[in-house]
Parts: structure tokens; sequence; C-alpha cells
């Protein structure tokens, strides 16, 4: 830990990242599924529309997926800084 | 063999395993009684967490609590899966890191005050007690319905198996049944769903099921299922699956389930048990994996069986006769005999006819063609999961096997926050505050005196449920997100803030919610107490009591960064404390304390 730039650099890379994910995370589960549904009304899906879709399905899909992508980018940025465990 | 007695041997050969697992995973230590020793395996402990978050309510209720609404109740899929996204990126690699034993004791310690810990114990025993009142009366429902006891035996044989296991295993008895449990419940939970989805859709996977065409040999073949519901439910004058109303309430309620998830101490313990930093973000990925896979069942079967339920209530349609009171199949009448499902034939014509009478529309035509009001007069929301099998006419292990699911999704959740309430206890009340000198030994001794009384204390809430008990979940989850969410997050994430903004915040936090549901659901709940009428024009800028968590929480930031910027910055060790919480080398060392 002696060097004290380095892990800020660190911390920016998770900051910057959590960022993206979450944005994500809203466009998909505020936005696609609830107050942008009415502009994907036109996108058919199985009898429905694609809003309905991320509201019962795509979002909990676009979460799994964020969270995977997360451990494994923040595994690699860990080794990155020299901050891994071990 | 009757269905009973099937039901009993299956619930009891679920039983016999769990206290197996009990005995073979005894807790020698308190490392082993808080944290089962942290050498849990990432995804073992993923397959845990989903059965400690799934609850009896997940189980049973849920399928109908989408199914009767549609659309509008999808924010209660999305809120209890989002959560998880907050959890694995705000908090749960950086407590583990902590490496320390429950939520109240980073808390403290992040805050370098003995007050900050009492508020969050305080929070957390009311968090988890309301939250483990409705396990209680959930497994003595489970119960009565499946094993034909009383509800009151129910819950006494439901306290009795969590006693064992929990106080002999402490996290680690309970991490391993909980294994048990989520394998018992996802199997329970699925098997009906894919013959239900296969008969109606041709696909296997109910998830992929609700967005195909029906099958041959349905009402609306050819067309896609979710249209033909609508058709048949518009029909009924009830409104349509698929659409909903106020996006902007949507969106505060998913958020506010979403922060409250994150914000569950018995849900972020369960990530204290992996052993490294890495393992506790793959860990969250895993609990949603398990988690999903009933979350996307879940829907599926709910409308499935709502469709199913209505064309067997107008075998010719909507258009047709209704069905006639001998006509009714088996399971109609078995699940009459629960008080479940129930029928009446209004106008006498030995026919029921199942519609929206509320309907103005339907009202007139109910006059034309002399109906005299809806004749399924009980329609409860838990058959939609507890009829499944037999509505698919799958045979009876299959039922025994929805009785042990239900049991098992009750008893594990219970269980969690059962350990959360007594670890609060025995180590941040009596090793961290009131007898700092206690030895090992005399901790896990305490440990599972606390465990025991927790018991107790939840079984005779169970059975003396307090009048507020229908209201748990929307305090359970608005106080999460209201006090220690924020708390958490801010003791990561900001070096700056201190023990007066924390605790400021937190207080903050917990009374502007209390006050804001108190005020519409009555002072501490009690019927008649509440000053405002809870309808709609009272609500302060049109927010239910439900949705007022991220409201609290927004109160409890401002609170907390507004008091820390007038106030002394933390000392020189605690911004260390934090920076080392940040960066995940060394977690392996925090493991002994």
């Amino acid at each position: 830990m002696a060097e004290q730039p380095n892990n800020n650099a660190y911390w920016a890379a998770n900051i910057r990242l959590v960022t993206i994910c979450l944005v994500i995370w809203a466009i998909a589960s505020y936005g696609f599924a609830i107050l942008l549904r009415p502009m994907l009304s036109g996108i058919a899906v199985g009898g429905t529309d694609l809003g309905f879709w991320f509201a019962q399905q795509g979002s909990i899909l676009v979460f799994l997926v964020l969270i995977f992508f997360y451990a494994w980018r923040m595994n690699k940025i860990d080794k990155e800084h020299g901050v891994d465990e071990e | 063999m009757d269905q009973t007695t099937l039901n009993i041997i299956v619930v009891g050969l679920s039983f016999a395993l769990y206290f197996g697992i009990a005995i073979w995973a005894r807790a020698g230590s308190t490392s082993e009684f808080y944290a089962a020793g942290r050498g849990v395996n990432p995804v073992v402990n993923g397959m845990a967490t989903a059965a400690d978050w799934m609850s009896a309510a997940s189980f049973i209720s849920m399928a109908g609590l989408i199914a009767f609404v549609g659309y509008q109740n999808s924010t209660f899929l999305m809120g209890w899966t989002g959560g998880y996204v907050l959890m694995a990126m705000l908090l749960a690699p950086y407590l583990r890191k902590f490496g320390k034993f429950t939520v109240p004791e980073f808390i403290g310690d992040r805050y370098y005050s003995n007050t900050a810990r009492v508020v969050a114990v305080v929070a957390l025993i009311v968090i988890s007690v309301t939250y483990v009142i409705g396990q209680m009366t959930g497994a003595g429902v489970a119960f009565s319905r499946f094993l034909e006891v009383s509800s009151t035996n129910g819950l006494l044989i439901a306290s009795a198996v969590v006693f064992v296991y929990a106080v002999l295993g402490g996290m680690k008895g309970i991490t391993y049944t909980q294994v048990a449990q989520y394998c018992v419940l996802i199997i329970a939970y699925t098997i009906p769903a894919i013959f239900i989805s296969l008969q109606l859709t041709g696909n296997p996977i109910p998830g992929l099921g609700l967005f195909s065409d029906m099958s041959a040999g349905n009402t609306g073949q050819g067309t896609p299922l979710l249209v033909t519901l609508d058709g048949l439910l518009t029909d009924l004058g009830f409104s349509a699956y698929t659409t909903g109303s106020s996006p902007w309430l949507m969106a505060l309620f998913t958020l506010s389930l979403m922060i409250g998830t994150a914000g569950l101490p018995h849900v972020i313990i369960r990530f204290f048990t992996v052993p490294k930093v890495a393992d506790a973000r793959w860990s969250a990925g895993w609990a949603l994996v398990f988690i999903a896979l009933l979350y996307l069942t879940a829907p599926a079967v709910g409308a499935m069986a709502r469709l199913n339920i209505t064309t067997t209530m107008w075998p010719e349609g909507v258009q047709g006769e209704a069905v006639a009171v001998e006509d009714l199949p088996n399971w109609f009448e078995t699940w009459q005999v629960t008080g479940l499902l129930g029928v009446e034939d209004k106008n006498g014509d030995g026919r029921i006819q199942y519609y929206n009478d509320s309907s103005e529309e339907m009202q007139a035509l109910a006059a034309e063609r002399g109906w005299e009001g809806n004749e399924l007069v009980t329609f409860n929301r838990d058959i939609l999961v507890l009829a499944n099998p037999e509505i698919a006419q799958l045979p009876g292990w299959v039922i025994a096997l929805i009785a042990a699911g239900g049991i098992a999704a009750a008893l594990s959740t219970a269980a969690g926050l059962l350990l959360a309430i007594s670890s609060a206890i025995s180590h941040d009340l009596i090793k961290s505050v009131i007898n700092p000198g206690i030895s090992e030994k005399g901790e896990l001794v305490a440990a599972r005196i606390s465990m025991a009384g927790a018991i107790v204390l939840a079984t005779w809430l169970g059975l003396n449920p307090p009048g507020f008990a229908a209201q748990t979940v929307a305090l359970a989850f608005g106080l999460a997100a209201a006090s220690l969410f924020p708390t958490l997050m801010m003791g990561i994430f900001s070096k700056r803030m201190n023990s007066a903004g924390a605790t400021a915040g937190m207080l903050a936090g917990l009374i502007l919610t209390c006050l804001y549901l108190f005020t519409y659901l009555g002072w501490f709940f009690i019927p008649g107490t509440n000053m405002l009428e809870n309808t709609a024009s009272n609500y302060l800028f049109g927010i239910p009591p439900t949705h007022f968590g991220p409201i609290g929480a927004v109160a409890n930031f401002l609170v907390a960064y507004l008091v820390s910027r007038v106030t002394a910055e933390p000392p020189q060790h605690i911004q260390e404390l934090v920076e080392s919480v940040r960066i995940p080398r060394g977690a392996g060392a925090a493991t002994d304390h």
C-alpha cells in the first residue's frame, strides 16, 4: 500500500466501471421497461411490445450480465493495479 | 395412499435432510457461527443467498401478485432483482474486505461510535423482526394447507425445525440447509410450470412460453398467449394484462424495492461467508442466476394459471355459456375446501359466471344475459401456484413437492433473518458494547442463547401477529432503503463522512420514513390512529407510503452530508480504514480477528 497514487488510479477505474454499469442498469429497468416503454411500443415481441418484455424478463437478464461483467472486469483491474488477493 | 400421507412423507424426508446437514455442519467457533468460517464456495453461497432471499411470499404469492395485476406489478420482478446489482457493486465486496461479522459492526467501527452502532442495531432489529413475522405465519399457513394440522401447530413445528439447525450450526448450518432448501423449492416450482407451458404453448421453458403462440387444441390456437389472455380479460371486464398506468410511480416503487433489497442485513451478511473479495463479486452474480430461475418463471406461471382458470370457467369462450356447476374439475372442489376458491350460483342457473361485476359495461351485459354478479366469489392469488400441479394433471408426488418447497422457502428465509438478529445482539450489543472482555467461548454461548431467544420471540409474534403484519414488507424495505443502505454506501465511498453525519443521517432517514408511514397507516400501525386517510389524494406529491424508501434515503444522504461538512473530519486511522476497505489485497489476513 506504499504507492498511494496507484491506489487512487485503481479507485478511479472502479468508480468509472460502476458508473457505466449503473447507467445501463437504470436504462434497462427505469428506461426501457417503464418510462421509455411508449417509445418502444412499435417493436413487437410475442404478442406484446419490447417494453413489456424488458419489464418481465429483459431487465433481469441485463442485471445478470452486468454483475458478471463487473466481477470479471474488476478482477482484471485488481491485477492491473497490483491490488488483487494473494 | 392419500395425498396428505404423501405430503407428510415428502416434507418429513426434507426435514430429515435438514437435520442431517445440521449435525454435519455444527459450529465450533464464533467465526463458524457468524460467517461459516469464511470457507463457502461462491456458487454455493449464491445458491444459499437465493434461498435466503426467496421467501414464502416469493414462492407462493408472487406469481399471483403479478398475474392479477399484470404489467404494473413487474415492479416486484425488477425491484427484487435489480437490488443485487447495487449490492454487488456498491456494498458486498468492500464489506467482505472489511472482514467482520455483522452490518452494525461495520457501521460502529467505520464511524468510530457506539451510538452509530446501536442505531444500526435498532434499525436491523426493526427490519428483520418485521420481516420474520411474515415468514413464520407463512410457514404456519403452508403446513396447515398441506399437512392438515392447525396453523398454530404448523408454526410450532416450523420453529422447532429452525431451532435445531440454527442454534446448533449457526451460519454454517444455515448455509448448507439453505442450499438443500433451494434445490427443493426450485424443483417444486419449475416442474409444474414446465408441464403447463408445454400444454399451452408447446415450449418447455415457461419464460419463453409466455411470449409464444398458443399451441393446437387450446383456446386462441395460433395467436400469442398474451394476446389471448388480454382478449379474455378485457371481454370479462378486467383490465388488460399488458397495460399499465402512472409510470413515474412504478419507477419510484421499483427504486424503493431495489435500494431496500440492497440494504437488507440478512442478505448482506451472506457475502461475509466467502473466502475472498473476488468471490463476493462472483457470488452476487450466482445469487442472481439462482433467483432469476424462479423470477423468470413466476410471471409465466401467473399468466398461464390465470389463463387456465379463466378458460375453465368459460369452456366455450366468453361468448358461449359459462361452466356448469357439475362440470367443475376435481381440483376445483379440492381447493374450495381450503377456502382459497369459492363459487356461489347467485342467479340459480346451474352455471358459474366469472366476470368483473364492478365494470359498468359488464353490468349492462350481465342484465342482458341474466347474470346477478360474479359467481367465482373467492379467488385467492396463492391458488395460482398451489393448484398448478393439479391443473396440469401431474401426479401426487409433485403436489407433495410443492408443499415441501413452500415450507423450505419460509424456513430458509426465517433462518437467515434470525441469524442477522441474533448476531447483532450477541456480537454488537454484548461483545462490542456491554462486555468487551467476553471470551470466544462465552460469545459462542451468547450467540446460541440469542438465537434461541430470537426464535422464541419470532414464534410468539407469529402466533400473535401485531395489527401491522400486512404492512411489514413496505416497512422493512422502506427502512432498509432509508437507514442502512445510504450509511453503508457513504462509509465506503466518502472518506470525509464522519460519525456525527452518519448518525444524524441514519436517524433522519429512519424517523422521516416512520413518520410518513404512521401518518397514513396509523401510529405504530395501530388501526384508527392515522392522521390522514390512506388515499391517493392525501399523499404528499402523490407518493404512497409504500413508495417512500427512496425519499427517506435522499433525506439520509442530505442530512449526513450537511452535518459532516460542519463537523470535524474523521481521524486519520479511519481514513486509512476506508482506503483499505476499497482495495481487495489483504482480505485473507482480515479473516482472523
